[in-house]
């Protein structure tokens, strides 16, 4: 009992990385009607701009904040201004060719990074260290204790600001119906903005806690990628609460596998769940259907 | 038909001159592919074994080459994937390599290996898994002493210093961590030492929590930790994290330089026996640390110091067989002992068998405060 309350709390913790990552996934597709395939990238870029904001003297919290203001201009404005925004001019929202520009990126900042900071695992600070907890017999990591109460914090804050606030309720508008939000007077372009900002805010953060456990890597957007892909399509690609339940339900079932079951196949069960879903919740745990003209 | 013939003219002429230049050119320089895992997850040892090696090459041609050829070296990056590199030692081969250097991976080497035996071409490997050398391949020729040697040495370890009854053991799941972990296991047992946990993982791993709370669970006394580079840092750091009580073991990469560069605090405390450790109290290794320290402006680890012997194993074996030619270096090689005094690039008296096995003195090293702490050192077996 003790091993699993272990296992299931380092689980959630995990997950709910993942879960961060997965919410840039549905947010990107609220807010242009499609798939980021560099999420996992942009979840990379942000702990290579910690480490060189720290290699110029900063201190870590310090380099926090300026790698977090960069990450969310590069990955934020400057996407959506010089790749969304234009693809999107060419007919169709951007479609596939929008879809391709992303897979393209991808390529791009994991090869850049790997030019730049060469191909190996660079060291990285914890963002939290320190000792374990004992709680109800099972010894537990405060690290992991963190990160779920930072993930799922921000996550709860983030559903506030969309759910409660003026701001928050016009980019909902925006998503569900951007031609009737703007004859309501919201400015869509502003509130898609704010979206792509939120996304790249909230890849970073996930970078700033995986990374101490994956260390540096130009090639660790792969793995996050699919994984937070995986977990929006489970969750429901289309509610925020659906990918945080998808992170969730993956990091747990990894490490449930992983630890009673086998650790040879641990990385085939989100797929294993990924075709479940598929086949028998196309819509997602938490997604509504949608419909599309075509 | 003028012009037709005109040009299978030239054709022929350029052809027949290709020819007549190609020895002149073949005896000044003398060709070496390094076939090495530069990106990738192996891309840590493969970056060493290479600057190791260049390091190696660099002192060579300076003193005057091979034979009085100079070595001019091709890099080949396998990407740490075993299909690649067996393409790229072919390819190091079709043009004109005298000895492969590399892989570092023993999933590469048992795959590209047999390559360069069809070919007739030496290869000098980086590779410590077991049945690297069992093979009856008489070309290839280690660098560092196989598992089957190594880990025995620990068996007295776990067994006497540590008193330990019941140990787990969290190894990578390819040719390299099996060959190993079954050499371990077979010792434990021979020890009387239960193994309480056995945990397999993945090349390339990036979450080690459930493996961790696996041993933590097992009530192991120690672990032995047999992973590559980064991975043996992550789950380092997920002990550290996790509080974990039993002494971490390992057999060469656990207190690597890397290792400890990535894994930070949390590799302190970690023990292993290693063959080769920069920090080794002996004046050949020294020269070796101040030299690449200046040349690259970081410390080596033991892949560095493999590479930097690959290279001069293909010097002093062309010398001792008197002639650049593939199969006198590796019937020369078998068999053949160097002196450090005498041949100092080898950095320590060492032996090769028939089977292209290695043997030498080794040592049990500590990671106190962040460094690499020498301990005993056990002699050659």
């Amino acid at each position: 009992m003790e091993q699993f309350l272990q296992v299931l709390l380092s689980g959630l913790a995990t997950g709910s990385i993942y879960a961060l990552a997965a919410i840039g996934f549905t947010l990107v597709w609220q807010a242009a009607q499609t798939v980021n395939f560099a999420q996992g990238e942009f979840v990379m870029l942000p702990a290579f701009f910690v480490l060189i904001a720290m290699n110029s003297g900063l201190p870590l919290p310090l380099a926090l904040i300026v790698a977090l203001a960069v990450s969310v201009f590069v990955l934020g404005f400057l996407f959506k201004k010089a790749i969304v925004e234009p693809m999107q001019k060419h007919g169709n929202g951007g479609g596939l060719s929008l879809i391709i520009a992303t897979m393209a990126l991808a390529i791009f900042l994991k090869e850049s990074v790997k030019e730049f900071y060469g191909a190996e695992a660079q060291p990285y600070p914890p963002l939290i260290s320190g000792g374990t907890w004992n709680i109800g017999g099972a010894i537990v990591s405060v690290t992991d204790i963190a990160h779920l109460a930072i993930s799922l914090g921000v996550v709860v804050g983030l559903t506030l600001f969309l759910n409660r606030t003026r701001t928050g309720r016009a980019m909902q508008a925006t998503a569900q119906n951007p031609a009737v939000a703007e004859i309501l007077g919201v400015d869509t372009n502003r509130m898609v903005l704010y979206t792509f900002l939120i996304n790249a805010a909230l890849a970073s953060l996930a970078s700033f806690l995986i990374t101490p456990v994956y260390l540096a890597k130009f090639s660790n957007g792969e793995y996050l990628g699919l994984i937070a892909f995986i977990a929006a399509i489970v969750g429901g690609f289309n509610q925020i609460r659906g990918a945080l339940a998808g992170g969730l339900l993956i990091g747990v079932l990894d490490n449930i596998t992983a630890t009673y079951i086998t650790a040879e196949y641990r990385a085939a069960i989100p797929l294993v769940l990924l075709i479940g879903i598929i086949l028998f919740r196309p819509q997602g745990l938490l997604g509504t259907s949608e419909g599309r003209t075509v | 038909m003028m012009k037709r013939r005109t040009v299978l003219g030239l054709t022929a002429s350029a052809l027949m001159l290709g020819v007549a230049f190609a020895p002149a050119q073949a005896a000044d320089t003398m060709k070496i592919g390094m076939v090495v895992e530069l990106s990738g997850g192996g891309a840590p040892a493969g970056t060493n074994f290479r600057d190791g090696a260049l390091l190696a090459a660099k002192e060579i041609n300076a003193s005057g080459g091979v034979m009085g050829q100079q070595l001019e070296i091709s890099e080949y990056d396998t990407g740490t994937d075993p299909q690649t590199s067996r393409a790229l030692v072919q390819k190091a081969i079709d043009e004109g390599a005298y000895n492969i250097w590399g892989t570092v991976y023993s999933s590469s080497t048992i795959v590209n290996m047999m390559v360069a035996q069809q070919a007739g071409v030496p290869q000098i490997t980086g590779s410590e898994a077991p049945n690297i050398t069992a093979q009856g391949n008489p070309y290839i020729f280690r660098t560092s002493y196989g598992a089957q040697k190594g880990i025995p040495a620990l068996t007295a370890y776990f067994k006497d210093t540590l008193g330990a009854k019941k140990v787990a053991v969290a190894w990578v799941n390819n040719e390299f961590g099996k060959g190993g972990h079954d050499v371990f296991v077979g010792e434990m047992k021979k020890a009387g030492i239960d193994v309480v946990a056995d945990i397999p993982s993945e090349a390339g791993a990036a979450d080690f929590a459930a493996d961790v709370a696996r041993i933590k669970d097992s009530g192991a006394d120690a672990v032995f930790v047999y992973l590559h580079e980064e991975e043996s840092a992550r789950f380092l750091r997920e002990a550290s994290k996790q509080a974990v009580q039993a002494k971490l073991v390992g057999e060469v990469t656990l207190t690597g330089q890397k290792v400890i560069d990535l894994a930070g605090d949390a590799a302190n405390g970690a023990v292993a026996h290693v063959g080769l450790t920069a920090d080794a109290p002996l004046e050949t290794f020294k020269t070796f640390k101040a030299a690449f320290e200046k040349e690259y402006n970081r410390a080596p680890d033991h892949n560095a110091l493999k590479g930097y012997i690959g290279a001069y194993i293909t010097k002093y074996g062309t010398e001792k067989a008197g002639a650049v030619d593939q199969e006198k270096f590796a019937n020369t090689m078998h068999g053949l002992c160097l002196k450090a005094a005498e041949y100092p690039g080898i950095l320590m008296d060492t032996c090769w068998d028939d089977s292209g096995e290695m043997s030498r003195p080794s040592f049990m090293i500590e990671v106190k405060d962040g460094k690499q702490v020498v301990g005993e050192t056990v002699p050659a077996n």
